[in-house]
């Protein structure tokens, strides 16, 4: 892009010839994104509905299986996740601000957060299968995990884990897209590409970040937290 | 996208409201609430939600087609719970007449 820079128009850096000027070409992007995140929305949607049907058919068996969840591990992963919500948003306003190291550095601690909680997912993933509450692969919870699950039928808590790992399981693999993206603009941002007029793949990307984030924000509670803990 | 630079104390405010939500939810289940368990859990999510959109996805800022946008797909998404749940929860009230269940006439 840089070929096409004009000392006289030092606004112009990053301006698509299709757009007017960078303030249309801002508003165009902030709508597209969120459309997608729309789409995102309906996405996730038709899970929350099945889970929300299957739910009230199956509430003891889903209390059951939410009970087996550590809701302290998911707590804390909660926590993780809205950090680097936090440090997201210090990033664009780090691009917002022109201060080219400090939007690296946030970026990258984003990245670090994003693995934290990814890691600390895979370590839930692997306790699923010492407890062997796979459904399909591993199913033969015992001793006090069955204990919990058997109140509310012990195949009906499958379908609960069906849920479990198809939500969270959708949910990592966005957060793996967001990485991928956030290397992206780690690599971008340290050959100065973004400057305070010109900084909208960040703030694209901070969107959808955030949107991740909210679906987790719901994903805590109906997985984790109504489970029956008292 | 706004140019608008909001300071950093805000973000770190909205940060720190947000763990303290996760903390009092997280509490919250351990207390039985009764039929207010699922709404009271749902209701702390929301409000992380309207947090987390208005303050760090910067909404506050935005232009009206954006939040015509970001409503009409919470709309969309209240229409599809409220016509789903109305009708799987409804389907056992009435019974379903003799003759649907019944084998298909037989032609001769």
């Amino acid at each position: 892009m840089s070929d096409v820079e004009s000392p006289l128009q030092p606004d112009h850096v990053g301006l698509a010839h299709q757009f007017e000027d960078l303030d249309q070409q801002q508003q165009s992007d902030e709508l597209g994104i969120w459309l997608f995140l729309v789409t995102e929305i309906m996405f996730f949607g038709g899970l929350f509905a099945s889970y929300a049907i299957y739910r009230s058919f199956y509430f003891a068996a889903f209390e059951g299986g939410s009970h087996i969840l550590d809701a302290r591990i998911g707590a804390v992963n909660t926590m993780v996740l809205l950090g680097s919500s936090l440090t997201m948003a210090l990033s664009v306003r780090s691009a917002q601000t022109g201060n080219r190291r400090a939007l690296v550095l946030f970026l990258i601690a984003t990245m670090i957060l994003g693995g934290v909680f990814l890691g600390v997912k895979a370590y839930e993933y692997n306790q699923k299968f010492v407890e062997h509450v796979v459904p399909g692969l591993d199913w033969a919870p015992q001793g006090e995990v069955l204990a919990h699950l058997a109140p509310g039928g012990v195949q009906h808590a499958q379908l609960y884990f069906i849920f479990y790992f198809a939500m969270t399981g959708l949910h990592a693999i966005h957060m793996v897209i967001g990485m991928g993206l956030l290397l992206w603009l780690v690599l971008r941002g340290r050959k100065g590409s973004f400057t305070p007029q010109y900084f909208a793949p960040v703030e694209v990307v901070g969107l959808y970040w955030h949107f991740v984030d909210i679906v987790w924000i719901f994903l805590f509670p109906l997985l984790y937290l109504i489970g029956g803990r008292y | 996208m706004s140019q608008l630079i909001v300071p950093q104390k805000t973000y770190i405010y909205v940060f720190l409201s947000l763990i303290g939500l996760t903390a009092l939810t997280t509490g919250v289940a351990y207390v039985d609430l009764g039929p207010f368990n699922t709404m009271v859990a749902l209701a702390i999510a929301f409000s992380k939600m309207m947090l987390v959109i208005l303050f760090f996805m910067n909404v506050r800022h935005s232009g009206g087609l954006v939040r015509i946008v970001i409503v009409a797909a919470f709309f969309w998404f209240a229409l599809l719970m409220a016509f789903t749940m109305s009708d799987y929860r409804t389907r056992s009230w009435t019974p379903a007449p003799d003759s649907w269940s019944s084998a298909p006439p037989t032609h001769p």
